[in-house]
C-alpha cells in the first residue's frame, strides 16, 4: 500500500534526522523477541521431562552452579495451583517457567454443549474472583450476535456497572489480603478478608450467591436488585474509607513494606505491551490503557473516574494501582447511585426473555414459552464477534463463532491471568528467590481463569 | 429480531454484493458486526502482522484456535477458501483505541502456521495452547508443547471430533 | 503407648486420646479452584474463624497436618500431585472433600481432564456438598470430622483396619461374649457415628 510506504519512509528520515534512540525509532516491525524483551533467556524453555533427568549433580562441582528448583503446584503462595521451575545460581533466579494446566477443566469445551443460556453458569467460574466480569463479558458478545447490545434497558445497565464495580472492590481487597499475606502481614490479610466479606454480603442479597453467581445474562439480568440494596451499597461506601486509610498507615508509608516491594518485579512498558500485558500492570509501567476509557463500554464515558498509572512498573506501584482503584471504583459506584434510573431490568424480547412467573400460572402459551426457552435456549445469528471488558486484572475478553444454533460453536475466553502470567519469567529475571513470592503475588493470578 | 437478522447477514460478508473489494495490505478486508475483520493467507500472515504493527497495532490481544469441521459453510467471502482450523488473532492499537481481527484459514493436511513470537512474545503462550487444543503447529516458535494438558495426553480436545468427556480417567495410578 | 501397639487400649484413655486430637486439628489446605477461596473465607477471615472450633490452618508441610481439605477440581494432570500429597502425610490423617468437583466432579462430569471425585484418589472422610459450599458448610464438614475422630476406635485404627467406631467395637465384643457371630457382622454404625 502507498500509504504504508509513506509512513516507513518518514520513519526512517525521522530516525535518520535524529542520532538518539535510533534502536527505539526503529519501526516496530523490524524488532523482534530478543530487542523488545530485555531478558528473552528469562523463560526455561525445558520439559518436565528434561528436568527430572538432571537429578544427577555432575562431577565436577565448578562445571554446573545452578540449580532447578520447582515450586508448586501446590505452595502456599502460588495463589492456587500455578507451579514455577525455577533455575538458581546461589539466591538469585537465572530462569523460570511457569507450569499451567492443573486446574484446567475444560470449560471452553464444556461451554459448547452448554446453550447461550446456559453458559453464565460455566464462563463465570473461570476467573472466580471476578465472576461478574466474566459473566458480563459472555453476556455482551451474545447480545452482540443477537443485535440487541443497543437495546439493554438502561437500568440494566447500571446495574451491570454497579456490581462490576464493586466485583472490582472485592477482587482488590482479596489482593490486599494475599498480597499481605506473601509477604509476612498477616493482619493484613485478615482485614483484607474481613472487608471482603462486606462486599460479598452485598452480592448475596443481590444475587443470592456468595460467589458464581449467574447473575448478568444474555439481555439483561437475572433479577432486580432487592428492596433496601441502597442501604447494602451504602454501608459499604461508608465503611470502606476509613478502612482503606487503615491499609494506608499499615502498608504504604511503611518503610519495611516499601523495602519488601519497591523495585522488586520491575517490568518496561515495551515488555509490558510486548507480552500482551493488560490491566494494572500494563498501568503500573506508566501506560495509561483501561478499557473503560480507552472503550468505553456499558456507560463508563459519563463517569468521572481517573486512570491510575504508575510509573517504575514494580511491585509496588502495582500494589498502589490496587489500591487506588479500590478508591475509584467507590467514586464511580457513587455516582451510579445518584444516576441509576428505574424500568426494566432485562429486555422485553419474547426470544430471550422468559415470561415472568406471574404469567406461568395464567397462560400455557407463557408457559410453553418459559420450557422452550430453558430447554432449548434461543437462536443465535452465525457470525463471530470479539469483546473486551475491563475485569480487575486487565483485558478479559470473549470470542464467540456462532453457527447459528443455541450453543456457541466456538467460545474461547481471552483472560488476563494466562497472559499476565508470561511476565513472570521477565519480573523475576536477575532478582532473589525471596522477591519470587512478591513478584508472583503482584501479578495477581486466578489460575482458574489461566487454566479455564 | 428479523431487522437484526438482516444486518447481521449483510455485515458478515458485505463484500459479495460490492465490486471494490476493500484491501489493507494486499489482504482481504470485511467486518462482522461491526469488527474489522482481515481475511490473510498463511503466507500473508506474518507480513500482515508486521504492516499492522507499523500501522500502530502494538499489542497482540488474543490468539485462538477454531476447528470449523461441523460448519465448514460459514459465512467468508467468496475468495477465502474455507479451511478446517481457523486461527483468529486480535490486534489492538492503544494509541488510536482500535481493533483489528485476523482470521487465518489453516489446512487440516498441513495444520502450520508461522509463529508470531519474534514479533509479539506474548503470543507464546496463546500459540502453545492453540497447539495444545488443537494440534495447530506454529513454526519457529520456541517452546512448542503442551501447556494445559499433561505432557503425555493422547489427543487435542477441543478439536470437534474429539469426545466431550464421559472418557476413562487417564490417571492410570487411582486406587493403586 | 504399649496398650495402643498391643491393639488393646481402655476405652475411657482412647476416649481422652480422641477429644485431645479432635481438638487440636492442624489443617493442610488444598486450595485447587474457586472453593479455596470459600476455604480461606472460612479459615482465615475473621468473621468465621476457624480457630474456635481447634482447627489451626497453618502447618507449613503436609508433614506436619493432621487432615487435609481437598476443596476444588481435580484435574488428572494435578491427581499425582494429590497423591503424592497425601502420602506424605503422616498417620492418622484425615480429609475432607469441598464442593461438588471434588467430591464427583460437579459442573465438570462431562469434561475430559477432571478426575471424577478426589475419593478415586484418596479415602475422604467428609463430604461437603456446594458450588461452592459457604463457609459454614465446611465449618459443619470440620464438626462432622471432630465428631467421627470422638467416636473413632484408635485401636483398629493403629492394627491397619478400617475406620471404626466405639460403638461399633463395643457391640463386637459383646457379640463375641455371647457367642454369636451373626449379630458382630452386622454394621451398626453407617458413617462416622451419631451426632452428639
Amino acid at each position: 500500500m502507498s500509504a504504508d510506504t509513506e509512513n516507513t519512509t518518514d520513519y526512517q528520515r525521522f530516525v535518520a534526522a535524529t542520532d538518539e534512540g535510533g534502536q527505539q525509532l526503529r519501526p516496530r516491525s523490524e524488532l523482534t523477541a530478543t530487542e523488545v524483551l530485555r531478558e528473552v533467556g528469562a523463560v526455561l524453555r525445558m520439559s518436565e521431562a528434561e528436568v527430572a533427568k538432571l537429578g544427577d549433580l555432575p562431577d565436577d562441582p565448578d562445571e554446573d552452579q545452578t540449580m532447578i528448583i520447582n515450586m508448586g503446584p501446590q505452595h502456599p503462595s502460588t495463589h492456587g495451583v500455578l507451579r514455577l521451575m525455577l533455575e538458581l545460581q546461589g539466591e538469585t533466579v537465572l530462569r523460570c517457567k511457569p507450569i499451567i494446566g492443573y486446574l484446567h477443566t475444560g470449560m471452553e469445551k464444556t461451554g459448547e454443549q452448554l446453550t447461550f443460556a446456559q453458559g453464565g453458569t460455566n464462563v463465570t467460574r473461570m476467573d472466580y474472583l471476578s465472576p461478574l466480569a466474566n459473566e458480563l463479558v459472555f453476556s455482551m458478545a451474545t447480545e452482540k450476535l443477537l443485535g440487541i447490545d443497543g437495546e439493554i434497558p438502561d437500568r440494566a445497565v447500571w446495574i451491570r456497572m454497579l456490581l462490576a464495580e464493586l466485583n472490582r472492590m472485592s477482587s482488590h481487597l482479596l489482593f490486599m489480603a494475599t498480597n499481605g499475606m506473601d509477604l509476612g502481614a498477616v493482619s493484613m490479610m485478615i482485614y483484607g478478608w474481613r472487608e471482603r466479606e462486606e462486599v460479598l454480603r452485598f452480592f448475596q442479597e443481590v444475587t443470592g450467591l456468595r460467589m458464581n453467581h449467574n447473575y448478568i445474562r444474555p439481555g439483561g439480568l437475572a433479577a432486580d436488585l432487592p428492596a433496601g440494596w441502597r442501604d447494602g451499597v451504602m454501608r459499604i461506601l461508608d465503611l470502606l474509607p476509613d478502612r482503606l486509610d487503615e491499609y494506608d498507615i499499615l502498608m504504604t508509608g511503611q518503610p519495611i513494606w516499601r523495602q519488601r516491594l519497591q523495585g522488586v518485579g520491575v517490568i518496561t512498558p515495551n515488555e509490558a505491551m510486548a507480552l500482551g500485558a493488560t490491566g494494572p500492570i500494563l498501568r503500573s509501567t506508566g501506560v495509561e490503557w483501561d478499557l473503560r476509557r480507552g472503550e468505553p463500554y456499558l456507560h463508563y464515558d459519563k463517569m468521572d473516574f481517573d486512570v491510575i498509572v504508575g510509573s517504575y512498573g514494580d511491585a509496588f506501584d502495582r500494589y498502589a494501582i490496587r489500591l487506588a482503584e479500590i478508591r475509584e471504583s467507590m467514586k464511580i459506584v457513587r455516582q451510579i447511585l445518584e444516576q441509576l434510573p428505574s424500568g426494566n431490568y432485562r429486555i422485553q424480547d419474547k426470544k430471550v426473555t422468559p415470561p415472568p412467573r406471574a404469567r406461568i400460572d395464567e397462560s400455557m402459551e407463557a408457559l410453553i414459552h418459559h420450557f422452550k426457552i430453558f430447554t432449548e435456549g434461543f437462536k443465535v445469528p452465525e457470525g463471530e464477534v470479539y469483546l473486551g471488558i475491563e475485569s480487575p486484572r486487565g483485558e478479559i475478553g470473549c470470542y464467540i463463532a456462532s453457527d447459528g444454533s443455541a450453543n456457541p460453536y466456538r467460545m474461547h475466553m481471552r483472560d488476563p491471568s494466562f497472559v499476565n502470567i508470561q511476565c513472570l519469567p521477565h519480573m523475576m529475571r536477575g532478582g532473589l528467590v525471596a522477591d519470587a513470592v512478591a513478584v508472583i503475588s503482584s501479578v495477581d493470578p486466578v489460575l482458574g481463569g489461566v487454566d479455564r | 429480531m428479523s431487522d437484526d437478522a438482516a444486518t447481521t447477514d449483510e455485515s458478515v460478508a458485505p463484500e459479495e454484493s460490492n465490486e471494490a473489494v476493500p484491501e489493507l495490505h494486499g489482504c482481504l478486508v470485511g467486518s462482522s458486526l461491526g469488527q474489522t475483520v482481515v481475511f490473510p493467507s498463511r503466507e500473508q500472515y506474518v507480513d500482515l502482522v508486521k504492516a499492522l504493527a507499523d500501522d500502530g497495532y502494538l499489542m497482540c490481544v488474543d490468539l485462538a484456535g477454531v476447528d470449523y469441521l461441523e460448519f465448514m459453510d460459514r459465512p467468508l467471502p467468496a475468495s477465502v477458501d474455507a479451511q478446517r482450523f481457523e486461527v483468529a488473532v486480535n490486534l489492538l492499537d492503544t494509541v488510536g483505541c482500535r481493533r483489528i481481527r485476523l482470521r487465518v484459514q489453516v489446512p487440516e493436511s498441513d495444520a502450520v502456521l508461522p509463529s508470531l513470537f519474534d514479533l509479539h512474545p506474548g503470543t507464546e503462550a496463546m500459540e502453545r495452547e492453540a497447539f495444545d487444543m488443537f494440534g495447530i503447529e506454529f513454526s519457529d516458535h520456541p517452546d512448542l508443547t503442551r501447556i494445559l494438558m499433561p505432557e503425555d495426553w493422547v489427543g487435542h480436545p477441543l478439536r470437534k471430533d474429539y469426545d466431550v468427556g464421559r472418557i476413562p480417567v487417564q490417571f492410570k495410578e487411582a486406587n493403586s | 503407648m504399649g496398650l495402643v501397639s498391643k491393639g488393646r487400649l481402655p476405652a475411657p484413655l482412647t476416649k481422652l486420646f480422641n477429644m485431645s486430637r479432635s481438638y487440636s486439628l492442624w489443617v493442610y489446605q488444598w486450595g485447587l479452584a474457586c472453593c479455596a477461596i470459600e476455604m480461606g473465607a472460612a479459615f482465615g477471615s475473621p468473621r468465621y474463624d476457624v480457630m474456635r472450633l481447634g482447627v489451626i490452618p497453618l502447618p507449613a508441610s503436609p508433614r506436619q497436618a493432621d487432615f487435609v481439605c481437598v476443596s476444588g477440581t481435580v484435574t488428572d494432570k494435578m491427581a499425582p500431585a494429590v497423591k503424592r500429597l497425601w502420602e506424605q502425610m503422616p498417620e492418622p490423617k484425615y480429609a475432607i472433600s469441598m464442593g461438588s468437583c471434588a467430591n464427583c466432579g460437579g459442573p465438570y462430569w462431562d469434561s475430559y481432564s477432571v478426575t471424577k471425585g478426589v475419593d478415586q484418589i484418596i479415602p475422604i472422610d467428609v463430604y461437603v456438598p456446594g458450588c461452592p459450599p459457604r463457609p459454614e458448610a465446611l465449618l459443619e464438614g470440620i464438626v462432622l470430622l471432630q465428631q467421627r475422630i470422638k467416636n473413632e476406635d484408635m485401636a483398629a485404627k493403629w492394627r491397619g483396619e478400617e475406620f471404626t467406631t466405639l460403638q461399633r467395637t463395643r457391640a463386637l465384643e459383646e457379640a463375641a461374649n455371647r457367642g454369636a457371630q451373626d449379630d458382630a457382622s452386622k454394621p451398626i454404625v453407617v458413617g462416622g457415628g451419631p451426632i452428639e
